[in-house]
């Protein structure tokens, strides 16, 4: 790196030369933080925080069973988000990609799941259970791999057929799946899955993977995220519940959510990897603000738009300066 | 003999390019006269709050806020830390980009605040996941998405409450203090840019 400083380089870069003028830093840091402090205590007094409650698996089996149910079924089944969505979780699904980039793909499987068996089978055995579950359980436990996949997909077809609507539900041989639906409603109904789930067979339990993934596969997370102004395609991510102001600096990062092609999940290729695109833009983005000193055209815009006339006003007008130098 | 020690040439290394006066001034160019100036020792201000609340809410564990209300004001205490941090930080931005206070020398100084500013969006983001309430729930499930599709997810687990606890209390926390440390040290090391028209005829006339 052996290149010419221009003059005003130099100038910029060699200590002040010119006249000084008294400044206490110590004591302008300690006015600084007391009135941030003042600030921020009143802030906190006059609005307080928000703070709502979490949801539970016993709020969502007593105010949505048959939502709790169908995705209980489709756990089984192997149908729903969590079953079908492939690394980091299991080898269900190729996850999204830029181009040949498939970075999901290549990151591997690190926090496996068994829909089945972590979100219901475990949990059912986990806990002193009805003649009726018990027998279900044995009944699935012995069954074929595939003699279990064909009942589960066979209810969990005869309930989206009907919309969810379990009382309209034709007969059929669904082997033991209602049974187990019906024994985890029951026990989400009454509280014991969030612990279930929680403990996870273990004494002390720090990783809340599988409750939250379990929890977003079914229709009342994501109606509580509706109702709370929190869904990302209306700017959500920025939102906090409650009235308070949320991550606003995440804006950059909700645009593109709002705008063609990354709305439309059917357009190829980038609407249907919305979320990989979006990030690797903005890591680009980032990369961006830091390098900006080198980026040709914006790094000359603060010579070009005079905001700094402004912010040096009194500096300029003592000494005379009129017009950019050169 | 004594040139060689690692010590003795990190102690001469750092009075030549930092000595105490330079370190806590007690005079600044006369251009250093503007309310911009203010934002980044605001920044450290509201920092410092930041970190304050947050050791408070630490000692009481993460759900105590939940159920005190002296836990909730101190929960507040932080999010409006937080906010005002943010807000003070951004326009801390906008007034170094529009004074090109890269100049001089000082790109690596630009380079450690916006680095400071991009983890301050990840830190910012693991503490809203640690909430232990709705908030925490609904943003862990939907932010998973974006982090698994690019692999990232594999790594840093968004729906994991133990991994984002300790990465929002210990790792995030300390590397933004030291990178906050070492830009204010960048900053007074080579000392405030001066104004985009100023040159030597300026300084001529001061002698
Ligand atoms: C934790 C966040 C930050 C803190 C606490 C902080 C603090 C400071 C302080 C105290 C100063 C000297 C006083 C002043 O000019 O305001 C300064 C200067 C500076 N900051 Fe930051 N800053 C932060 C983030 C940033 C960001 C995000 C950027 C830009 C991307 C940035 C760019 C600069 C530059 C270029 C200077 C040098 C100004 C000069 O030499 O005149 N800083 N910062």
């Amino acid at each position: 790196m052996s290149k010419v400083l221009s003059p005003k380089e130099e100038f910029d870069a060699k200590p002040w030369a010119g006249k000084l003028r008294k400044y206490d830093i110590l004591k302008e840091g300690t006015i600084a933080l007391v009135v941030v402090a003042l600030l921020v205590t009143s802030l906190a007094f006059i609005f307080g925080s928000p703070d709502e409650k979490s949801l539970t698996f016993k709020g969502w089996a007593i105010s949505n069973s048959d939502n709790f149910y169908a995705t209980t079924v489709q756990e089984l089944a192997g149908t729903s988000g969590t079953a079908t969505y492939g690394r980091p979780y299991n080898t269900n699904g190729d996850g999204l990609n830029v181009g040949p980039l498939f970075l999901q793909k290549w990151a591997g499987v690190t926090q496996r799941i068994n829909a089945a068996n972590d979100f219901v089978i475990e949990p059912l055995m986990n806990q002193v259970q009805s003649p009726e579950v018990k027998a279900a359980l044995s009944q699935w436990s012995t069954a074929t791999e595939t003699q279990r996949t064909k009942w589960a997909t066979t209810y969990d077809d005869a309930i989206t057929k009907v919309e969810g609507k379990l009382s309209a539900v034709p007969n059929g041989d669904y082997g033991p799946v209602p049974a187990l639906a019906n024994g985890l409603t029951e026990m989400a109904k009454a509280g014991a899955l969030d612990a279930a789930l929680l403990s996870q067979g273990g004494f002390f339990q720090t990783d809340s993977t599988k409750q939250i993934l379990f929890f977003g596969d079914g229709a009342y997370l994501d109606d509580a995220g509706t109702a709370a102004n929190l869904q990302g395609g209306t700017w959500g991510m920025m939102n906090e519940t409650g009235r308070y102001p949320g991550q606003a600096w995440l804006w950059l990062y909700s645009f593109w959510y709002q705008i063609p092609p990354f709305t439309n999940e059917d357009s190829h290729p980038i609407g249907a990897n919305a979320d990989v695109y979006i990030m690797v833009i903005m890591g680009l983005m980032s990369l961006g603000l830091i390098a900006m000193p080198l980026i040709p055209g914006i790094r000359s815009l603060p010579m070009r738009i005079p905001i700094h006339r402004g912010i040096w006003r009194s500096y300029y007008q003592s000494e005379g300066i009129k017009r950019r130098k050169r | 003999m004594s040139q060689k020690m690692w010590t003795a040439r990190a102690r001469e290394s750092w009075q030549k390019n930092l000595p105490i006066e330079k370190l806590i001034p007690d005079t600044q160019p006369s251009y250093v006269a503007s309310w911009i100036y203010v934002f980044g020792v605001l920044t450290i201000a509201a920092l410092s709050m930041i970190v304050l609340s947050g050791l408070i809410l630490a000692f009481a564990g993460p759900a105590w806020y939940h159920t005190s209300s002296f836990g909730h004001w101190v929960n507040s205490l932080h999010f409006w830390s937080v906010q005002l941090f943010f807000a003070f930080m951004v326009i801390h931005l906008w007034g170094k980009f529009w004074m090109a206070a890269w100049r001089g020398n000082r790109f690596k100084t630009w380079v450690s605040g916006a680095v400071v500013f991009v983890l301050s969006i990840a830190t910012a983001f693991t503490g809203y996941l640690i909430q232990t309430n709705f908030d925490s729930q609904w943003i862990a499930f939907e932010a998973k998405d974006g982090f698994n599709s690019a692999g990232i997810g594999a790594f840093f687990n968004v729906t994991n409450l133990g991994q984002m606890l300790l990465l929002h209390v210990a790792f995030l926390p300390a590397v933004l203090g030291l990178l906050t440390l070492i830009h204010v040290l960048m900053v007074r090391k080579r000392g405030v840019v001066p104004p985009i028209d100023a040159d030597s005829s300026n300084t001529e006339a001061a002698k």
